[in-house]
């Protein structure tokens, strides 16, 4: 046994931002978000683009267990070791919110096998405008939302929309079939957001999820640097 | 029978204690039956002897104190089953428990096979039964249990059982079974009996399964076998009447034993 | 010692993992065997005076000073079934999480240390409660209480029970709580091999059912 860390940080400071070798942690970066929105699309689609740059793995939280990550599983973005389902009990937000332990587990337990790790995302399941991630699981969150959700629900805001660190309007290649108006939707978020960053993104578009990504590159820049 | 019941008022019942012990040479140095629980040498279908336990039939009554110690000695391989279902029927005083105490012990490089015949336990009775078992590291065991509540289309009596295991002096299992009209509330409940009349354990310990263990299965919906925490593989097994549950144990069994006789040569060599 | 730190422990809010496990009441409700109020009380006062008197013991034995790697053993021999074990294990480690935030203390790090990837759940709690300052008793009183409001609070959300409903079980189970905690605590005093070790087969044999199922939502 070393000894030679307070033998109670790794446990009693779950945001600590070191393991108990010392070493530093993995950055965690949340992505929650209404059910459809495309959490586990934007998953799948950083996975493609970060993973030859950066150690990576994922963490789903799914209503029903292992679906999501069944499907990053069969799109074969990561290798299995480096994806992990948390069972939540039928409450996702619980899971990510009020008791993050399972979740703490798995991305410790992540560290510990498939280590180190540059980047873990941890996606919640899909769940309501309520729903945010603890400040003891993540370093970062990303809400994602999209334009066929209906084009009010910027104004309307909540928590997610309102504070997380990133917010995604995703699918606008769909906003001329749903009748969204993306400027007003623009307009809205800037009214709950004031300076916190938005994201319009279409992932089928040519662009895809490029700004997502270069947005988690600066998280991590500011992380390590 | 060292205390024989003295009249109808006697407050006790049956004290009797059965002993056997084995010892390589095939022979069987102690062979000595006591009251209800007489003991023959009978043909042995496989390597070693093996021991019957006849008579069994009537006893356990409400009151009785009844206990078989069996010592099987380093190297020496040992079958003891019994000829017919034991039913614990109830005692002259209806309040009075029947106590019936299992001691086996197994030495380096031995084999004991426990296979009795079933427990029934009658409408009215009481049981508590306590099996404990003492392995040596190279022991290897074989045990079934069987507990029937009630007879055919009959209320169970009350019975407590506990099984316990060391292997190396530390604790491989250790279960206690309570059931019927004495026992805590819920043990017909979904948790536990859900309506099933039958229950039994199969325990095979054989330090092979700590090098190679065996993966967990369903054997049914109501059936399956684990692998323990140490070297040893467990059936839990319920079923609605006993016929239905040794179906499954003898499957399991069979299959258990098939898997073993395949690691005979390295088991042999460690002898 | 203050005895609202039980209330703490046992508080179903405590982030300890509880939520996500259903005591075996999902597979419980998948055979039929848990359908409304009356069926799931008699499950949870199955598994009460079954693993819940064994868990209880543990736990208690915990708090009174024995040897954590001994009960931990003892546990193992009480626990046959792999899925339980594991599920016990990884609920361990997350109660020591919690309980190391809550109450910090050396018998909890010596723990988690002899422990890396988690003892048993009842282990961790009763060394939880006595770096709180709480009693064998009050370990007892906890496992109880966990024992039947997880499964309860699970079949709410399974079978969209009348919450009142489930609660009145609890309320009526709470006698037979009092009765396991005190034979948990007076076991307790007694030698490690000696504590409880009443089992439930079904709740054994569905534990391993459930753990293979492709699809849940819970995770025992």
């Amino acid at each position: 046994m070393h000894l030679h860390h307070s033998p109670d940080a790794p446990a009693a400071v779950s945001a600590d931002a070191h393991r108990p070798d010392g070493s530093r942690r993995a950055l965690r970066i949340g992505l929650g978000g209404p059910v459809g929105s495309g959490k586990t699309a934007t998953v799948a689609a950083l996975c493609r683009e970060l993973r030859d740059k950066l150690s990576l793995a994922v963490v789903t939280n799914d209503i029903y267990t292992r679906e999501d990550a069944e499907f990053l599983l069969r799109n074969a973005v990561l290798p299995p070791e480096r994806i992990q389902a948390v069972e939540t009990g039928a409450c996702p937000h619980t899971a990510i919110r009020d008791d993050i332990s399972a979740n703490l587990e798995a991305v410790e337990e992540l560290e510990d096998t498939v280590g180190p790790l540059d980047l873990i995302l941890v996606e919640s399941g899909g769940d309501n405008l309520t729903a945010t991630f603890s400040k003891g699981l993540v370093d970062a969150q990303i809400f994602v939302i999209d334009v066929a959700g209906g084009d009010d629900i910027p104004r309307k805001g909540g928590p997610g929309v309102t504070t997380a660190d990133l917010l995604i309007v995703n699918k606008t290649d769909l906003a001329p079939y749903v009748g969204s108006d993306l400027e007003r939707m623009a307009r809205d978020a800037k009214e709950q957001r004031g300076d916190l960053p938005v994201l319009f993104t279409s992932l089928t578009g040519p662009q895809g999820v490029a700004p997502v990504a270069d947005w988690v590159r600066g998280q991590l820049a500011a992380w390590t640097g | 029978m060292s205390a024989p019941a003295a009249g109808p008022q006697a407050p006790t019942g049956v004290r009797a204690t059965a002993r056997i012990a084995a010892a390589a040479d095939g022979s069987l140095p102690l062979l000595a039956g006591d009251g209800p629980l007489a003991l023959r040498r009978t043909r042995a279908t496989r390597a070693g002897s093996r021991v019957t336990v006849v008579g069994a039939m009537t006893a356990p009554l409400g009151g009785d104190r009844l206990a078989i110690e069996t010592e099987v000695r380093a190297g020496a391989r040992l079958t003891v089953d019994s000829a017919a279902a034991t039913v614990a029927l109830p005692g002259r005083d209806p309040a009075a428990e029947a106590h019936y105490e299992v001691r086996l012990r197994v030495g380096e490089g031995a084999e004991l096979r426990w296979l009795p015949e079933q427990l029934v336990c009658a409408r009215g009775s009481r049981l508590r039964m306590r099996t404990r078992v003492e392995l040596a590291p190279t022991a290897r065991l074989v045990l079934r249990e069987e507990q029937v509540l009630g007879r055919y289309g009959e209320q169970p009596g009350t019975l407590a059982t506990r099984l316990t295991a060391h292997r190396a002096g530390r604790p491989l299992l250790d279960q206690e079974l309570h059931f019927g009209p004495g026992a805590p509330g819920g043990w017909d409940g979904g948790a536990v009996l859900a309506g099933h009349r039958a229950v039994g354990q199969l325990l095979v310990v054989d330090r092979c399964f700590g090098t190679d263990p065996v993966e967990p299965r369903m054997l049914g919906e109501t059936a399956c076998l684990v692998p323990l925490a140490g070297p040893g593989v467990l059936v839990t097994a319920v079923a609605p009447d006993a016929l239905l549950l040794r179906r499954t144990l003898d499957a399991a069994l069979e299959a258990l034993e098939r898997r073993s006789a395949a690691d005979v040569p390295a088991h042999a060599a460690v002898r | 010692m203050t005895r609202s730190a039980l209330l703490v422990l046992a508080d179903g809010r405590f982030p300890a993992g509880g939520h996500a496990h259903s005591g075996g009441a999902e597979a419980a409700v998948a055979a039929g065997r848990i359908r409304d109020a009356a069926t799931l009380e008699a499950f949870c006062r199955g598994r009460l005076h079954t693993t819940g008197l064994t868990s209880a013991a543990l736990a208690a034995a915990a708090a009174h000073g024995h040897d954590p790697a001994k009960l931990d053993e003892a546990a193992d021999a009480r626990t046959p079934s792999p899925a339980l074990r594991a599920a016990a294990r990884r609920l361990g480690r997350q109660l020591m999480r919690a309980a190391r935030a809550a109450w910090p203390g050396p018998e909890l790090d010596a723990l988690a240390q002899a422990f890396p990837k988690g003892a048993h759940q009842p282990v961790v709690l009763g060394t939880a409660a006595r770096s709180a300052g709480l009693a064998p008793l009050d370990a007892g009183y906890a496992v109880a209480y966990e024992t039947v409001g997880g499964p309860a609070t699970a079949v709410v959300r399974l079978l969209g029970l009348d919450p009142f409903q489930a609660t009145a079980v609890l309320a009526r189970l709470a006698p037979e709580m009092d009765a396991v905690a005190e034979r948990a605590a007076a076991a307790a005093r007694g030698p490690v091999d000696e504590l409880p070790a009443a089992s439930a087969p079904l709740l054994d044999i569905t534990a391993e059912a459930h753990a293979g199922w492709p699809v849940r939502l819970f995770a025992s």
